[in-house]
């Protein structure tokens, strides 16, 4: 077996949050953003972490690359922590580890040419490139993602919400990294550019055999583009398993009740699904329930649920799953 | 027959130029009917409803026939067409938070709506909004109307706002991407409760969207607009089984789907297109992989086929579906 470009150990990130007006002695609140993930991405896998809003997706996205420090745990960047790394080693993880962002226009900067975005890390990371080499670097990698090369004195604004993703892909493979973390990256698209752009990030995963890590919410593209998928709820692990396996055989009562809120387009099918709602609200990060942070929505909740932290259990090779009670069920079929 | 909407256009004054962001839209609804308009961004879904409402932004300019009820909104005075609005039709938007006055409580707000347009006393007005809050299932809507917006989650801002557009019994009610700011749980609560709103209220409904998914479960009729125009139109089942406009089949095909595992999602080539230099004949024409010399010059007729579908395509309906 390979060894991880990525692997995560009980890793948690806080806050401190100061109420607006408190005094100078009281205590801050620690807000729980992610607690305790540990999983591996194997070299030229992609993985989804799929959870909704206040999940602490994109709270992991940030510590992975390292934007955001870790309150305890690890995160090892092939072989690597990265809290003990030096200036030097992070210098390079910078350039290994890049990032795409969800609101294509907002990432990029309005002052700039595409040129001088896209060329900009090679600037920072490869300053001995000559001028030519790096147009004719920035040029190719134009190419490579759709763009024509001869866009390359347009700003931003002069191109659709599509084309900007393209832009801000080309930014983030221009250093050739080994790992892309992508938060949302198409959740602000059309649907006729939505499939564009995911089948873009396959090819040049696929292509440049990169590591991959894609952030959503929305399972059915998370699927469709990812090897394994990590469910994420209040900054906890659910579930993991294989992205065929999430999908047809959930074992985690909260990934089933996502599975059976996404809606399918196809309206026989629809009617025929078993519905099974959730009932109530996100708790607060800020005090999150005791024991399984789940248990205050879960309908197979037990008094149990409240005393531990379930540990993640092994219910076949490469499944896991946060729940003493999991049990297989298949929410896409028609119920009978 | 509660709205027929005969060649509305709606067309926009801006410093680069005219952008026509609706070209001659028809259609018809009934009493309890529920009808999906589906598009992409700039398809001219979300200026249709704009445009019914009277809500058009100050440059807007909408022009045709908006019969409800056999009154032309277009026509009417905006003191007319206010009281059609509270009485008779609802609108729920996008985004609760920027629909909800974050200065005043939900009581006032809701209240208001009640003394305002019913004329009822403001104790009688509490008391219906509190019993509407229960509907929308807000828990401890008594004391929890006395809140204000920021206080709820963006689910429950969005039940809120339901819950105020339902307030005069309206027949019909315009919902405009309403659960695209929601998380999936989130959204399967707000559509089972547009269900339930449907079924005890027999409330006609028109949803905005551009979500396949959400479509396919709740409405009975379902027309897909492109560049400002009518695609295609038809019931619900049929159009999402058997798709008559290659737009159709392509947005169809490129929804990645759970329940299917393919390859390569197909797509459809090129982008959403420019609408102020929309081409004279189909809208679809420069991304359709059928296109003809025809396409791009004359516009295509909307024919009716199979009785009650509807579609404007100049490439017949056995060549696209072969």
């Amino acid at each position: 077996m390979t060894d991880p470009i990525l692997s995560l150990r009980d890793l948690s990130v806080t806050f401190d949050i100061r109420p607006r007006g408190a005094w100078p002695w009281t205590k801050s609140l620690t807000l729980h953003a992610v607690s305790e993930m540990s999983f591996d991405l194997k070299p030229g896998e992609c993985l989804g972490v799929v959870g909704e809003s206040g999940s602490g997706k994109s709270t992991l996205a940030r510590a992975i690359v390292g934007t955001v420090p870790s309150t305890s745990g690890q995160i090892n960047f092939e072989g690597a922590n990265l809290a003990d790394m030096t200036p030097r080693q992070r210098r390079i993880h910078r350039r290994d580890v890049q990032m795409i962002f969800q609101d294509p226009l907002a990432a990029l900067n309005p002052r700039m040419t595409v040129g001088e975005i896209i060329a900009e890390p090679l600037v920072t990371h490869e300053p001995g490139l000559g001028r030519a080499d790096r147009k004719a670097r920035v040029q190719e990698m134009m190419k490579r993602v759709g763009l024509l090369p001869n866009l390359i004195n347009r700003y931003p604004h002069e191109f659709s919400g599509g084309q900007c993703q393209r832009i801000g892909i080309a930014r983030a493979l221009i250093l050739r990294p080994k790992l892309l973390i992508c938060d949302e990256p198409v959740s602000a698209l059309d649907v006729s550019v939505q499939a564009q752009v995911v089948n873009l990030l396959r090819e040049l995963q696929r292509d440049m055999g990169l590591s991959m890590i894609f952030i959503a919410h929305d399972l059915s593209v998370v699927k469709h583009i990812s090897d394994r998928i990590v469910v994420m709820y209040l900054g906890r692990q659910m579930e993991t398993a294989s992205a065929e396996v999430i999908t047809t055989r959930p074992e985690h009562p909260y990934t089933q009740a996502l599975i059976a809120s996404v809606p399918i387009p196809d309206p026989e099918l629809e009617r025929k699904r078993p519905r099974a709602t959730l009932d109530g609200e996100l708790p607060s990060p800020i005090s999150p329930p005791s024991g399984c942070v789940f248990r205050t929505r879960c309908p197979k909740a037990r008094p149990s649920c409240a005393e531990a932290v379930p540990p993640m259990i092994q219910t076949a090779p490469g499944h896991r799953v946060a729940c003493p009670y999991h049990e297989a069920e298949d929410l896409l079929a028609a119920s009978a | 027959m509660l709205l027929n909407i005969d060649n509305l256009r709606v067309t926009f004054d801006t410093p680069d130029g005219e952008v026509n962001a609706v070209n001659g839209v028809s259609f018809q609804l009934d009493q309890r009917e529920t009808l999906a308009i589906v598009g992409e961004s700039g398809s001219g879904k979300s200026q249709t409803a704009f445009a019914m409402m009277g809500l058009l932004a100050r440059n807007g300019k909408a022009s045709g026939q908006v019969n409800f009820d056999g009154t032309d909104l277009l026509k009417l005075s905006p003191r007319q067409l206010n009281k059609v609005r509270s009485d008779q039709i609802g609108m729920i938007f996008q985004d609760p938070m920027t629909s909800l006055n974050p200065y005043i409580r939900i009581s006032d707000q809701m209240a208001e709506v009640l003394t305002l347009h019913k004329g009822m006393s403001k104790k009688d007005a509490l008391r219906d909004s509190i019993r509407m809050l229960d509907a929308v299932k807000i828990p401890d809507a008594a004391n929890r109307i006395r809140s204000y917006p920021h206080e709820f989650s963006g689910g429950m801002r969005q039940r809120i706002m339901i819950a105020m557009s339902l307030l005069c019994r309206p027949r019909l009610l315009i919902a405009d991407e309403p659960t695209t700011a929601l998380d999936v749980t989130v959204q399967a609560q707000i559509m089972q409760l547009l269900a339930d709103i449907r079924d005890d209220f027999g409330t006609a409904i028109i949803l905005i969207t551009h979500d396949l998914g959400v479509v396919a479960g709740f409405c009975d009729r379902t027309l897909v607009l492109y560049g400002g125009q009518i695609m295609e139109d038809g019931p619900t089942d049929p159009t999402f089984a058997d798709p008559t406009h290659p737009y159709t089949r392509g947005l169809l095909r490129a929804v990645p789907r759970l329940d299917r595992t393919d390859d390569e999602l197909l797509t459809i080539a090129g982008e959403p297109p420019d609408m102020s230099r929309l081409p004279q004949g189909c809208p679809f024409s420069a991304r359709c992989d059928y296109v003809r010399n025809v396409c791009p010059n004359i516009p295509p007729e909307l024919r009716t086929f199979d009785g009650n579908r509807r579609r404007a395509c100049h490439v017949s309906r056995e060549e696209v579906t072969a």
